[in-house]
């Protein structure tokens, strides 16, 4: 265990854990929108900046994104510093410029006092905020279906040749983890359609309702060892059928004491 | 041939050399990208037919040297006669038969086509009397022009590979490493580090592999010296990274080369593979326990892929995006290891270092700022093109002594240095000694070594509008600072350009630019706002005339001018068809008028008025 000081309290600390983890875990409020517990960090959306500095840094202070900076011993952090607040403000507003219908953006901006952009609003801005967090979900998962596509303000999230992907399995983890909720999909009828594939929906033995695509419970039995019957039963019968077997056990237990 | 040890290696130097002797008279026609360009590749073919008409076809190897670039690519293709150093320009197929009979059998010299004295009309014979050249000092660029570019003998003959020999047998990594830190060689590709310290700091770490990488990646406007070392001395830079290699323990290494640069492909490929072949690349080179292959990994032509970390994900096949770099490359690089990765000048200087010594590099230049560096000397200048000088030089030589001035003899205004990541440098600067650390003073940088020149017609913030369409377009978009906010200090100098400007821009852009250098993720986006920032510093009254008085100084920016016709106009007429808009009325001899709706400010009337009769104001 380390000891760092964040805004003027000392704290204990993993040693090489990111300063972010620790920051959020004192409750201190910090925005991000390109951080994501289950993927890699990748200090794209710039908003965890912090200033650090060290007594032996003689004064000198320096301004590192909290997401991938490893804590070390006797660090000084400030998450609220006013060269760190004046940043963040910008940031926002520079993505407000960007994404100026986006109510996550909105809100957020908001928060840090930019109501109304002092920047040229981008006139057909979506609201893909390019954070990244559906392309490295996509690689953890295993199937880099999707990546960045193209450079600066062209660039977008797509496919390969934004055709139809074959590595795609339909499992919704892109779009359902979203921030901005931009990544559309199609479910109706039994299948389910995104990024221009069509997938067919397993239909739970009991009740009909969809579960997951064929392909996903595939890939999830074939990569994960679990049982491709499992998903041919939906979330809520298998609760019924959890619940029964519950009920069954009690019976047993009231009828052995009996 | 195998080269098995240092003694077969030595054998080939001696019967190059021999050859050399032998034939003394040699015709060198520059192949660079630029001299093909503009038809040097013919020249070689009807050089070639001259000779066999001449009974001289077996001996055409001797003779004809498809040389490397000489930089001065604006007067190509360049044809050099030896030993004689008769320097012809502008050559063209027809002359051939000329320059073969008179001055390559005989000695004569063909007047039309030497090259003419930009400042006094005086005819120059001799390539080293020539002020571009002359003033120069060569050491990474010390084979280009000079040698056969892709022949591994000639490279062995002009001392090649006798450092790698020197360091294999006669030295210990750490004392390699010891002598590159002590020549005070810094990172020629922009950074400035040395490269005996990173050399050491990646030695140290302990790790299953270690790989040395070289940068190709050349992407600043105007700026070529990258390409043109790598087509024109393949072997200086195989060299120097095996020298590299040996350093560091690296058993494996890449170039990265951007696509767009076929022949410098090429050229490596063709380098490597004479290397592997003859055993300089592979198991236990020149029978020592080193062992070392090199890969060539093409870029797509992304700027930031000349960036360290995006380069890397790019060798390794993913998106090249930069990284955070809080744990250096050097210490967890390519695929996670340990890497060394240097540009191409700076390898390429490597080899000379360990064969002349620390002492005698450190002994030119500064004294942090040792050695030569390249420039990519452009813009309104006399002589144009790559030029390897002292560092310490000052701005003032390399523009008027070397470059012969500024053209149509205009005022100077400023330089811009060290390309989209540089600044510009006013007048009252001209004395600078040009090195690392008085460019990073002045606001601006070395860079990778571009030299943009601008006389009083060039409006500055038109140029800096100029770098910031650049660097939007090769913003990789990973980081909110880089990509939005140079996006957004683009749309302030267009509107100021087009006289939409107002006075709180300045401020806004100032803040703006402090948040884009603190916030951005990596280097290219950290100094983003720099050819903005030093203007407005140095040139802060041309920005309050374009928002106050809404009037371009340079008489640039189209939004802010106009074209008239002054009462001196003779009626010539050659204005008139020269308007592609039909905005020129009038009669022979008698003043013309522009109508101004019609005008769309091109400037192509006022490039053909012989009577100084248009005014732009």
């Amino acid at each position: 265990m380390i000891h760092i000081t964040i805004n003027g309290k000392v704290v204990q600390a993993k040693d090489g854990e990111m300063l972010l983890t620790v920051i959020r875990r004192e409750q201190i409020d910090i925005p991000t929108l390109c951080h994501h517990e289950a993927v890699e960090p990748s200090g794209a959306c710039r908003l965890c900046m912090v200033e650090i500095t060290k007594p032996s840094w003689d004064g000198w202070c320096d301004y590192v994104t909290s997401c991938l900076y490893p804590a070390e011993d006797g660090l000084i952090v400030n998450t609220h510093a006013p060269k760190v607040n004046e940043l963040r403000s910008s940031i926002l507003d520079m993505f407000l410029a960007r994404h100026p219908k986006s109510p996550e953006i909105r809100q957020l901006a908001a928060e840090y006092g930019v109501m109304k952009t002092q920047f040229e609003e981008v006139v057909d801005g979506d609201n893909c905020i390019l954070c990244g967090i559906c392309t490295r979900i996509c690689d953890t998962m295993g199937f880099k279906a999707i990546s960045m596509v193209g450079r600066g303000h062209g660039k977008e999230v797509a496919p390969p040749l934004n055709m139809a992907p074959a590595a795609c399995v339909g499992c919704l983890s892109c779009a359902k983890n979203c921030p901005t909720n931009y990544i559309e999909y199609n479910m109706k009828n039994g299948g389910l359609t995104i990024w221009k594939k069509d997938f067919e929906m397993i239909a739970c033995t009991e009740c009909g309702a969809t579960t997951i695509t064929k392909e996903f419970a595939e890939y999830l039995s074939v990569n994960r060892d679990i049982p491709f019957d499992y998903f041919e039963k939906c979330d809520a019968c298998h609760r019924k059928e959890l619940a029964g077997t519950m009920g069954r056990i009690a019976n047993w237990d009231r009828e052995a004491r009996s | 041939m195998t080269i098995k040890n240092v003694k077969d290696l030595n054998k080939i130097r001696k019967t190059s050399l021999a050859t050399q002797k032998k034939h003394p008279k040699k015709v060198l026609v520059c192949c660079g990208t630029g001299c093909i360009a503009n038809g040097a590749l013919k020249i070689v073919d009807s050089v070639r037919d001259g000779l066999e008409k001449r009974n001289l076809k077996d001996v055409t190897v001797e003779i004809l040297k498809e040389t490397g670039c000489h930089g001065f690519c604006e007067l190509g293709p360049l044809v050099i006669i030896e030993p004689q150093e008769t320097f012809y320009t502008k050559v063209k197929p027809k002359h051939i038969e000329d320059i073969l009979d008179k001055s390559f059998l005989d000695n004569e010299v063909i007047e039309p086509l030497l090259f003419t004295n930009p400042v006094d009309g005086s005819k120059i014979t001799k390539y080293n009397d020539i002020s571009f050249f002359k003033h120069q000092q060569r050491i990474a660029l010390r084979n280009l022009g000079k040698i056969s570019a892709h022949d591994m003998n000639e490279y062995i003959g002009v001392d090649g590979y006798q450092a790698l020999a020197k360091v294999l047998f006669e030295m210990t990594p750490d004392e390699v490493i010891g002598e590159v830190t002590k020549s005070g060689l810094r990172g020629r590709g922009g950074g400035g580090f040395s490269a005996g310290r990173k050399w050491k700091i990646c030695k140290d770490i302990k790790a299953d592999k270690h790989y040395v990488i070289c940068n190709g990646d050349e992407g600043d406007p105007g700026a070529f010296m990258d390409r043109s070392i790598m087509e024109g001395d393949p072997h200086g830079v195989l060299e120097g990274m095996m020298i590299a290699a040996y350093a560091i323990g690296a058993k494996e290494g890449y170039i990265y080369v951007r696509d767009e640069y076929p022949l410098a492909v090429k050229h490596l490929e063709k380098a490597i593979l004479d290397c592997e072949r003859t055993g300089l690349l592979g198991e236990n080179i020149l029978g020592s326990d080193f062992s070392f292959t090199i890969k060539i990994a093409r870029g797509a032509g992304a700027f930031v892929c000349g960036e360290s970390s995006a380069l890397m994900k790019s060798v390794a096949g993913e998106v090249g995006e930069p990284r955070a770099k809080y744990v250096r490359s050097v210490v967890k690089g390519l695929y996670d290891e340990p890497t060394v990765l240097n540009n191409v000048e700076t390898l390429v200087n490597v080899p000379t270092i360990i064969r002349k010594g620390a002492d005698w590099y450190s002994s030119i230049g500064t004294k942090k700022s040792t050695g030569t560096q390249v420039f990519s000397l452009v813009g309104k200048v006399r002589n144009t093109g790559l030029i390897e000088v002292p560092m310490g030089i000052t701005l003032r030589e390399i523009i008027f002594d070397i470059g012969g001035g500024i053209l149509d003899d205009r005022p100077f205004k400023a330089v811009q240095t060290g390309g989209p990541s540089g600044g510009c440098i006013p007048e009252s600067m001209l004395d600078l000694p040009v090195d690392f650390d008085s460019l990073t003073e002045v606001g601006s940088m070395m860079g990778s070594g571009g030299l943009i020149v601008m006389d009083d017609k060039t409006c500055i913030v038109d140029i800096a509008k100029y770098f910031l369409e650049f660097l939007v377009e090769e913003s990789c978009g990973k980081c909110t600072p880089c990509c939005e906010g140079l996006y957004q200090l683009l749309k302030i100098v267009e509107r100021i350009c087009a006289g939409k400007g107002v006075e709180a821009d300045i401020e806004k852009m100032e803040r703006l630019s402090e948040n884009i250098m603190l916030g951005s993720l990596c280097g290219l986006g950290k100094s983003g706002p720099n050819p903005l920032m030093s203007t407005l510093k140095y040139f802060k009254d041309e920005y309050i005339a374009h928002i106050k008085d809404k009037k371009c100084p340079a008489g640039v920016c189209p939004e802010l001018i106009t074209y008239e016709i002054l009462d001196n106009c003779t009626g010539c007429m050659a204005c008139i068809p020269a308007c592609g808009y039909d905005a020129i009325e009038g009669k022979k001899k008698e003043v013309h008028v522009i109508t101004q709706d019609k005008c769309t400010k091109c400037g192509a009337c006022y490039a053909v008025c012989n009577f100084d009769s248009i005014l732009v104001s």
